[in-house]
């Protein structure tokens, strides 16, 4: 048996950031990895959106305190170059309703103090001439950006290495036991660990873990699809979204496009115990894409991929402690948009653990925010 | 399971050799000094070396170097080769155009 300060079960980036900040402070930290690879699930798998507009209020402080504070530094910080850039975001409409969807996600993050606003098509076409006439709008917010999910999530890794945290990969996790009312010991396939905090950090898999402490996380997985075209000239910098969700992504320092998108049919996908691409995905993605920047018509796609994410009820992530469980840590269900905010959340999870006051408001992320419908929240 | 599992375990220090700037991945001109680096980092899978390095991500998709790049590793690991999982072969089987993606709802006659 192995025993550490803290047990993280699942080595994502969630987890490789939490392990990062912990082992900072000093914490003794062991993570447990199902997979053989460090990173092999939707950490590796999205398309590198370091963005604040778009997303729900209860979570753009843990967005704007990590673009703020932590992304400009972080290449520096954990001495790998995690190709973060901070050109802005263009989150395209191309009908009056894609306008009118984004002028309400654009008027709640100025509500919250994000410099984001509603531009017109030429506006956008100053911004990125590629794209087409078929966009009559967009929302701009000039400090959201991408950085590179591979080697970000490696990073993180392997600066908490470095720090002296223990990785086990190959370690599937049956179950959490409480020792005196307590969390305390995580029991594997092998072996137990025991810790004095346990953070679940397991995406969709945390759902079962958590049950075996009896915590249920309303969540569900979804399958995200993605691809990547060879080596294109510098065309632009910005992260690009739409409001139709079919597609987004941006260009790579490496000069290839990561692209993602959607059929509509993401949740209703069969698991064959690993994602796999879907015929009718890619395709539909490119004629996404092609309408927007008709240019990219002759690129050729490479590779296609697809991952697993987990999606929450009320589509943002579950960041607290559980007063039915002491020790527990739940950091999941961040619904294919934790990536950007992995920095902070590997912040504020080092503070909760720390006993210290959250370096930002996390309020809106508790793990007990769920109510029948009948019931009445004040 | 594995012995490759804790990685943590010590594996000796990263030790220059002489063909260290030796191109490994021709697509992506990866070196296998780069290689064996990044082994002593902390990056024990094929994936990892693949998603950090590139290696085997360019035009040809590894089908020139994914031996070598195993064979690198594993002995920088100090390993069986057969230990180390192949990274994931994924579509298309040949670079695609765009287009000729999105145009898989029409009837053609080829």
């Amino acid at each position: 048996m192995m025993t550490s300060d803290v047990i993280i079960i699942g080595a994502g980036i969630i987890g490789n950031a939490c392990a990062y900040y912990l082992a900072k402070k000093g914490y003794k930290v062991t993570v447990l990895e199902k997979s053989d690879i460090i990173g092999n699930g939707g950490s590796s798998r999205n398309g590198g959106g370091v963005r604040q507009s778009g997303r729900d209020p209860r979570e753009l402080p843990l967005a704007m305190y990590g673009i703020e504070n932590l992304w400009p530094n972080l290449s520096e910080e954990l001495g790998y170059d995690v190709e973060y850039h901070k050109k802005g975001n263009l989150r395209l409409g191309k009908t009056e309703a894609h306008l009118k969807t984004l002028k309400k996600l654009a008027d709640s993050a100025s509500a919250c103090g994000l410099d984001v606003r509603m531009i017109d098509g030429d506006e956008v076409r100053q911004i990125n001439p590629y794209l087409s006439k078929e966009v009559i709008g967009a929302s701009w917010c000039p400090t959201d950006g991408h950085a590179n999910p591979l080697k970000a999530t490696l990073a993180y890794y392997m600066a908490a290495r470095r720090l002296g945290a223990t990785f086990i990969t190959g370690e599937d996790v049956k179950c959490i036991k409480k020792i005196r009312g307590k969390a305390r010991q995580v029991i594997t396939q092998t072996d137990t660990y025991e810790g004095d905090y346990i953070v679940l950090a397991a995406g969709m898999a945390s759902r079962a873990i958590a049950g075996t402490v009896g915590i249920d996380i309303p969540m569900v997985q979804k399958l995200i699809e993605a691809l990547v075209t060879e080596a294109e000239p510098k065309m632009f910098e910005q992260m690009l979204g739409t409001a139709e969700a079919d597609f987004y992504g941006h260009q790579t320092d490496h000069g290839s496009f990561v692209i993602g998108g959607s059929t509509g049919f993401e949740l209703y996908k069969k698991d064959n115990g690993t994602p796999m691409n879907y015929s009718d995905t890619v395709p539909c993605i490119c004629r996404g894409i092609i309408r927007y920047i008709p240019m990219l018509k002759d690129a050729k796609i490479v590779r296609a991929w697809a991952g697993w994410s987990d999606n929450m009820k009320d589509g943002v992530p579950v960041i607290d402690t559980v007063s039915e469980v002491p020790g527990l840590v739940l950091a999941c269900g961040f619904t294919g948009h934790g990536f950007g905010i992995a920095p902070g959340v590997g912040t504020v999870v080092s503070q909760l653990i720390a006993g210290e006051e959250p370096v930002c408001d996390i309020s809106g992320l508790k793990y007990d925010r769920f109510y029948a419908k009948d019931i009445k929240t004040a | 399971m594995s012995e490759l599992s804790n990685r943590s375990k010590d594996i000796g220090e990263f030790v220059p050799m002489p063909d260290d700037d030796m191109i490994v991945c021709r697509c992506e001109e990866v070196t296998k000094g780069e290689i064996r680096k990044a082994v002593h980092e902390g990056l024990w899978t094929i994936a990892e070396i693949r998603r950090y390095l590139r290696c085997g991500m360019g035009l040809c998709q590894g089908q020139t170097c994914a031996k070598l790049v195993k064979g690198i590793v594993a002995r920088e690991l100090k390993c069986s080769p057969a230990l180390l999982e192949p990274a994931t072969s994924r579509a298309p089987m040949r670079p695609t155009e765009m287009h000729v993606f999105a145009d898989e709802t029409e009837e053609t006659d080829l």
